[in-house]
């Protein structure tokens, strides 16, 4: 019963909430400098191109006129054309979501797979070199941000070791069977390895600069989290059995430790998805934020608009499903 | 086969040695098969006469790869026969006739008609289809055919009409088969009869292009090119570097000398985009020992040597050497002290120096802040104090069109199709959007050109208004940029005046 009331309560905030990114994202882009129209205007062209643009595109009619066209479109699945190609802006968006949750995916993978070998290795040789080396590594990680990350890795495994493919996220050569755009996935139900290496040898640099500054923050709260579990009594009761301190940690700590760490994630995801837009550009990424970019600079009104309703939907449904855990792992919320 | 954890991580080792394995290495020796060009920017429409991407000059050589023009524009900017092999007008300049060319068969196999060309221009003078060159195509009407001829009526005299049809939006696109597909259906599988046809195409990654092998003009050395759209510059270098792409465009100079120097080859020719300061007649810009003394005082050809690494042709008019109407006689002078003398007899000095805004992008072109900068140093040496301001391109479109710049805006233009109107004409005529100047004087001079139908008479007319802009320094042009492209040794690149890389004309070396 409570978990239905945080739900429906969830639900309601999250209207409201898409309401108002909605609201905020059509104003401040049409207040911000940068006309589409101006932008588009020929030499030569007259007051009377601009009027003929200006209502060929809409933009002619007051503002609250046009975000109530806008909305009432949105409301029934239409969320305008995109001024640059001329496509329906949802179907672009999905189109390209795909790709974006599957870099984001990958990234969170390798940023637990970086992170966790980090804290279990501290934890295992916590007060020795070992430990200092990685809580050095840990700092430079986070330090460093992610696209930079990014331009260190296309030096190194893109130019002197070229081990992984540059920028786009298939070789164009290749012909591809997928009916949907979840490549990576869809290669691996397939059981086309030859795709799915070639995707992943495309993915591989982006998603891992996205995951090295995620992977240090990882790190650094499982440690911190498996060093206090560490003295905890019944820690201390597996070891006086006898139990090995690697099996310790892994066995009987962890588990524990991990809790707050996966709440972490969780959030850390979002954040993940609003970073893809840097990386992908620049690893000509065909993601959402290489489109979002692209949107931007051309002042593509109804391109941004769809984007950044897509990403509140994505962080509000994140944010909700962490929510939902939450409850369901919490005892006190579940039995209430 | 039992599958376990042990399994399935001995299988993702092998699948990714297999997927590293197989990387494409192109290698600078080897020969090429397939040509692989890394390019700056995406290309967001395939439909080249509507919409913000037909008036998009970085789009074109894409384009171009794909559709023909009417008329074929050569790498120095010259028109040559294309789909139109002749083209005219009549005696009293009522009516422009042309000939289409005969033999040239869309990508789908369909015949090239007149009726398509007709068509074509029919469309683009309609406001409906959102042209934004309906003001120029709009003054030819009744579009009609007759036998291997396309007529149309002069409903407003241009001399630059035919211009047009090797400059934006003069593409012809296939009746018959947009009027079958739609818009949406064009925007999936667009033909033309272009050199190349478009074989896959992945939004924001690349296009994979197909020779034409019945093209007109002969097929094309390369039977497949792959454009990457790599918009970031340190991407796009590493691209080549590494061999994964052959050739590339638009990275810093100091990367061009390196790389050109050492494994890659590398051709840098000057293209029609020039780097200019707008001058707006507000403020202090309506004194004019203000505005010479600002462009006098800036010593162009140390700008170029020094911070473009030579890598750009100083102008003194906003017409370059290929354009028509450029005159080698129209000069601006570097003269600091000359400068100083000018401000002091409008009353400012070192100690009392004249305070100004400047405008400018930060990496929308190769060093433009960088450029302002010094130019900003140079001024404060003669009593100029001018204060930067950085902002979007964008923002200076909005601003230009609303006559709203600050009293200087650093700007670079373009002009692919090399006429004066397109230069000096919209640049410099107040009433166009793109101008910042509304003195009466130079509207006066400029007016009667638009329409003056003696060709000789009409680009002397546009060097007489380039000398008077000079003589009184309504604009400064600085350079002409120069276009660097890396290539690997295998690749012959020729490059084109307009900027537009083109893959059919690349040969093997």
């Amino acid at each position: 019963m409570q978990i239905l009331r945080i739900l429906l309560m969830r639900l309601t905030t999250t209207a409201i909430t898409l309401l108002g990114v909605a609201i905020i994202v059509f104003f401040v882009i049409r207040v911000v400098p940068g006309n589409p129209v101006a932008m588009m205007l020929p030499p030569g062209a007259t007051e009377d191109d601009i009027a003929r643009l200006n209502a060929l595109y809409g933009l002619d009619k007051s503002l609250v006129a046009q975000f109530g066209i806008w909305l009432s479109g949105v409301v029934q699945g239409d969320f305008g054309t995109s001024i640059t190609s001329r496509q329906p802006v949802l179907g672009l968006v999905l189109g390209r979501l795909p790709a974006t949750l599957e870099l984001s995916i990958m990234a969170l993978v390798i940023a637990c797979l970086l992170g966790g070998a980090a804290a279990l290795t501290g934890t295992r040789y916590r007060g020795t070199r070992t430990e200092a080396a990685i809580d050095v590594a840990d700092g430079v990680a986070l330090s460093v941000p992610d696209f930079l990350w990014g331009l260190v890795l296309i030096l190194l495994f893109g130019v002197l070791v070229p081990i992984f493919h540059i920028s786009g996220r298939v070789t164009p050569s290749l012909d591809l069977p997928f009916t949907t755009n979840f490549y990576l996935f869809e290669s691996l139900l397939r059981l086309r390895l030859d795709l799915w290496a070639d995707i992943v040898s495309h993915m591989f640099m982006p998603a891992l600069a996205l995951a090295i500054p995620l992977a240090a923050i990882i790190g650094q709260l499982l440690k911190q989290s498996l060093k206090e579990t560490m003295n905890l009594d019944y820690v201390t009761l597996a070891r006086t059995k006898g139990y090995g301190e690697t099996r310790v940690i892994l066995r009987e700590a962890l588990r524990n430790a991990a809790l707050p760490t996966l709440t972490l994630v969780g959030v850390q995801f979002t954040f993940l998805i609003g970073g893809t837009v840097i990386i992908e550009r620049l690893f000509s990424y065909e993601g959402l934020g290489n489109m979002a970019i692209d949107a931007v600079i051309n002042r593509d009104l109804p391109l941004i608009q769809g984007i950044v309703i897509l990403f509140a939907v994505i962080f509000t449904a994140v944010n909700l499903a962490v929510d939902l855990l939450y409850a369901v792992l919490n005892p006190r919320l579940r039995h209430a | 086969m039992k599958i376990n954890r042990r399994s399935i991580l001995k299988l993702s080792a092998a699948s990714i040695a297999a997927g590293t394995i197989g990387l494409p290495k192109l290698g600078f020796a080897q020969a090429i098969d397939e040509l692989v060009i890394a390019y700056s920017v995406n290309l967001p429409s395939w439909d080249p006469t509507v919409g913000p991407s037909a008036v998009n000059p970085t789009i074109q050589g894409i384009y171009q790869s794909v559709f023909d023009q009417y008329i074929l524009q050569q790498p120095d900017l010259k028109p040559a026969p294309g789909l139109l092999t002749e083209w005219g007008w009549n005696e009293d300049r009522s009516q422009v006739w042309m000939t289409v060319r005969e033999g040239v068969t869309w990508h789908d196999g369909s015949p090239f008609t007149p009726e398509d060309v007709a068509w074509n221009l029919a469309r683009v003078a309609n406001p409906d289809t959102g042209s934004p060159m309906q003001f120029v195509w709009g003054t030819l009407t009744n579009h009609r055919v007759e036998g291997n001829k396309v007529i149309a009526d002069v409903a407003q005299f241009d001399p630059t009409i035919f211009k047009w049809m090797y400059f934006l939006t003069g593409y012809v696109l296939p009746k018959a088969y947009y009027e079958k597909v739609g818009p949406e259906g064009f925007e999936a599988a667009p033909i033309g009869t272009g050199p190349y046809m478009v074989e896959k195409f992945e939004r924001n990654a690349f296009v994979r292009l197909k020779a034409n092998a019945n093209y007109w003009g002969g097929k094309p050395e390369f039977d497949t090119v792959t454009i990457k759209f790599v918009p970031d510059a340190a991407a796009r270098v590493a691209e080549v570097e590494s061999g994964n792409s052959h050739v590339t465009l638009e990275m810093p100079y100091e990367e061009y000398d390196r790389l050109k120097n050492g494994p890659l080859a590398g051709v840098a020719a000057p293209i029609s985009d020039i780097g200019m300061i707008f001058l707006n007649d507000i403020e202090v810009m309506t004194d004019p020992n203000v505005r010479m003394a600002a462009a006098i005082s800036i010593d162009k050809q140390a700008i170029i040597d020094r911070l473009m690494s030579g890598y750009g042709v100083k102008i003194d008019t906003l017409e370059t050497p290929e354009y028509e109407a450029y005159d080698p006689s129209i000069t601006v002078e570097y003269n600091p002290d000359k400068a100083v003398e000018l401000l002091a007899a409008s009353g400012y000095g070192p100690d009392n120096p004249v305070k100004f805004k400047i405008q400018t992008t930060k990496g929308f072109k190769p060093k433009d802040y960088e450029m302002v900068q010094a130019i900003v140093g140079l001024w404060r040496k003669v009593g100029i104090e001018a204060e930067i301001e950085i902002y979007e391109i964008a923002k200076h479109y909005e601003l230009r069109a609303a006559d709203q710049l600050a009293p200087a805006a650093f700007y670079n233009w373009g002009n692919s199709v090399g006429d004066p109107t397109t230069s000096t004409g919209f640049a410099m005529f107040g009433p166009s959007p793109h101008s910042v100047w509304d003195g009466q004087d130079l509207i006066d001079m400029i007016n009667p050109l638009w329409a003056e139908p003696d060709e000789a008479k009409r680009i002397e007319g546009w060097k007489a208004v380039d000398r008077y802009i000079a003589e009184n320094a309504l604009v400064i042009p600085l350079l002409q940029y120069v276009q660097p492209i890396l290539h690997a040794p295998g690749v012959v690149v020729t490059p084109h005046a307009s900027g537009a890389l083109l893959p059919h004309l690349m040969k093997r070396a």
